[in-house]
């Protein structure tokens, strides 16, 4: 029995990846289905996991176990309420509260962490003598790393026209960005590669059984 | 000459036997600094010779619990196991030979307590004030009236163009907020771009489709497109249907606008918030579908395919940008201008941390590294 569900379950997964692969051909039925299986199945998955990985043990067992100590786990909840209420037009308005709540908690955690991680860090980390190397092909990464940053930082001031050496500076900012983006680019589509061989090794392992997994 | 040898020997044997019993062992136990209490911080100096120490633990000096084994090597030890502020402990540390005997021991004491100020991180604080003073700053003058310069951001001269084109071609347009939720600050500098898409749209009698990841996203995005319509003196015009959920899964998510994109064929696309691997599935799909298509995300390993496919690309801080160019409002653009300051006090700072490492100067590098 289980091998039967095992051999249903693999051609349910080899019709619905033709059905995707077929979008590359042009919008059909077939990737119509997939497609509203695939939003479908999805959308009950996060909810019931919403549901079990998050609001259960996060708050019901917290708060039926030990309310004492988590009585503070009503404020949260209180705003998820709060949240629900755009269900009833009429005073769909306080939902606006909790999601004040949220985005201003968001701007002042938010803030304290990009300083540090993106600024700071950042700024210590290009604080180097390029010269202290005897590697020549180092010393010119480290002076490329100063004035990639340099020049970068430049490129997204807002408050004064690129032009004359301001606007040279930014060009060299916009020029190290551009190759950065060329190199990023290219490590990410041979990343995007391996979800392509993952599907084949699906179609060529377990359902044609030409290839050993 | 025998005589010299003799004496030669016998003083380096002092000289070395002194070094050895003039090295300062020492074992000490303190309040960790820096923490919110319930740690206590315990140091030593002790010859590396020996192969482990024993650290042991008791609340009134008589009966001891060991708590770790280490070694002289690690010269500290953090101990944060069920320690209370403000309670005295009393520390044992062991050292044994190699045959696992206690040769020797020494003993200190502390108390935990909580700092109000992590010291470590003062260049945080300084960065912190110098950066809000100048925003502070620049928002009273533009509220004043001062007149504050930004400069061109393409992508953004464009919206009024792309929603002039749909409502010729009768077409709608697609919105979408990228796939994280509300706690990142790009979708919420998605959204407010979306604030000002909406209000032309209303303006125009064209037709926008909002499909969104996150339930936060739905409710926010809902109120910012009603609040628009509503600013163009159209709240009739508004659809609540506009904005809707597909789903939280990633490419589920993908699958949805990609179908979209395929049967509404909208006049123009814009993707603008936080993107992952499903930045260029989009933003191919919408390039095959031959609408104008405007993107801005700062993630960095995502903005190469925008650049690639799409028409416009805001790359990272002009998303953030984007809002005060959009609106011109005195604070936004103040903030802006406060920005502006800061990044000049950061090229500043690099410029003269490079130039002190290169005379071998670390003092700054080591003020600004946060622990």
């Amino acid at each position: 029995m289980a091998i039967l569900m095992d051999r249903i379950g693999i051609w349910i997964g080899v019709f619905l990846t033709f059905a995707i692969f077929s979008f590359l051909y042009k919008d059909n039925p077939f990737y119509k289905i997939a497609e509203q299986i695939f939003i479908g199945i999805s959308a009950g998955y996060w909810f019931i996991y919403t549901i079990y990985n998050i609001l259960i043990p996060n708050l019901f067992i917290p708060v039926t176990s030990d309310f004492t100590h988590n009585f503070i786990l009503l404020i949260p909840a209180f705003l998820g309420i709060l949240m629900l209420c755009r269900l009833i037009p009429s005073i769909d308005w306080v939902s606006r509260y909790a999601l004040a709540v949220v985005i201003g908690t968001t701007a002042g955690l938010f803030f304290k962490r990009y300083l540090q991680s993106d600024v700071l860090n950042q700024l210590t980390a290009t604080m180097l003598n390029p010269f202290a190397s005897s590697n020549a092909v180092q010393i010119i990464g480290e002076l490329i790393l100063i004035i990639g940053t340099l020049t970068g930082i430049v490129y997204f001031f807002f408050s004064k026209k690129h032009e004359g050496a301001f606007g040279t500076t930014a060009k060299i900012g916009i020029y190290f960005l551009m190759v950065s983006f060329g190199a990023a680019f290219g490590y990410t589509v041979m990343a995007r590669i391996s979800l392509l061989i993952g599907r084949l090794n699906f179609l060529l392992g377990d359902w044609l059984g030409i290839i050993k997994p | 000459m025998k005589k010299f040898f003799f004496c030669f020997f016998i003083s380096f044997m002092f000289i070395f036997y002194i070094q050895l019993v003039a090295q300062d062992i020492s074992f000490t136990a303190q309040d960790n600094p820096n923490d919110d209490g319930g740690a206590i911080l315990l140091e030593w100096n002790i010859p590396l010779s020996y192969p482990e120490m024993i650290i042991s633990r008791s609340i009134d000096r008589e009966n001891y619990i060991e708590i770790a084994a280490v070694s002289p090597l690690l010269k500290t030890f953090i101990d944060d196991e069920n320690i209370e502020d403000g309670q005295e402990y009393f520390y044992k540390l062991s050292v044994l030979n190699l045959e696992g005997e206690t040769i020797e021991s020494f003993s200190a004491s502390a108390l935990a307590k909580a700092e109000w100020f992590n010291t470590d991180k003062i260049s945080l604080l300084i960065m912190t004030i110098l950066l809000g003073s100048s925003i502070t700053y620049f928002i009273f003058s533009a509220r004043k009236g001062k007149r504050l310069y930004i400069r061109k951001i393409s992508g953004l001269d464009t919206i009024e163009e792309a929603v002039g084109r749909a409502t010729e071609m009768g077409k709608p347009l697609l919105f979408v907020p990228g796939i994280m939720d509300l706690d990142d600050m790009q979708t919420i500098a998605g959204l407010n771009i979306l604030g000002h898409l909406a209000e032309k749209v209303a303006q125009y009698d064209s037709t926008i489709h909002v499909p969104v990841c996150r339930s936060m996203v739905l409710s926010t995005a809902k109120e910012i497109v009603k609040e628009a319509y509503l600013r163009a003196g159209r709240p009739d015009a508004f659809k609540p249907d506009s904005v809707f959920y597909l789903t939280d899964d990633q490419f589920g998510y993908v699958a949805g606008v990609d179908g979209i994109i395929l049967r509404e064929k909208p006049a123009a696309t814009f993707y603008l918030g936080a993107f992952y691997a499903e930045s260029l599935i989009l933003a191919e799909t919408g390039f095959e579908s031959g609408a104008i298509q405007i993107a801005g995300t700062a993630m960095p390993t995502q903005i190469p395919f925008f650049v690639a496919a799409c028409d416009y690309t805001l790359i990272g801080e002009e998303l953030f940008a984007a809002s005060a160019y959009l609106s011109n409002e005195p604070n936004q653009l103040g903030s802006l201008k406060g920005q502006d300051v800061g990044k000049a006090i950061i090229i500043i700072t690099l410029l003269v941390g490079v130039v002190l490492e290169m005379f071998g100067i670390h003092f700054l590098k080591d003020f600004l590294a946060t622990h």
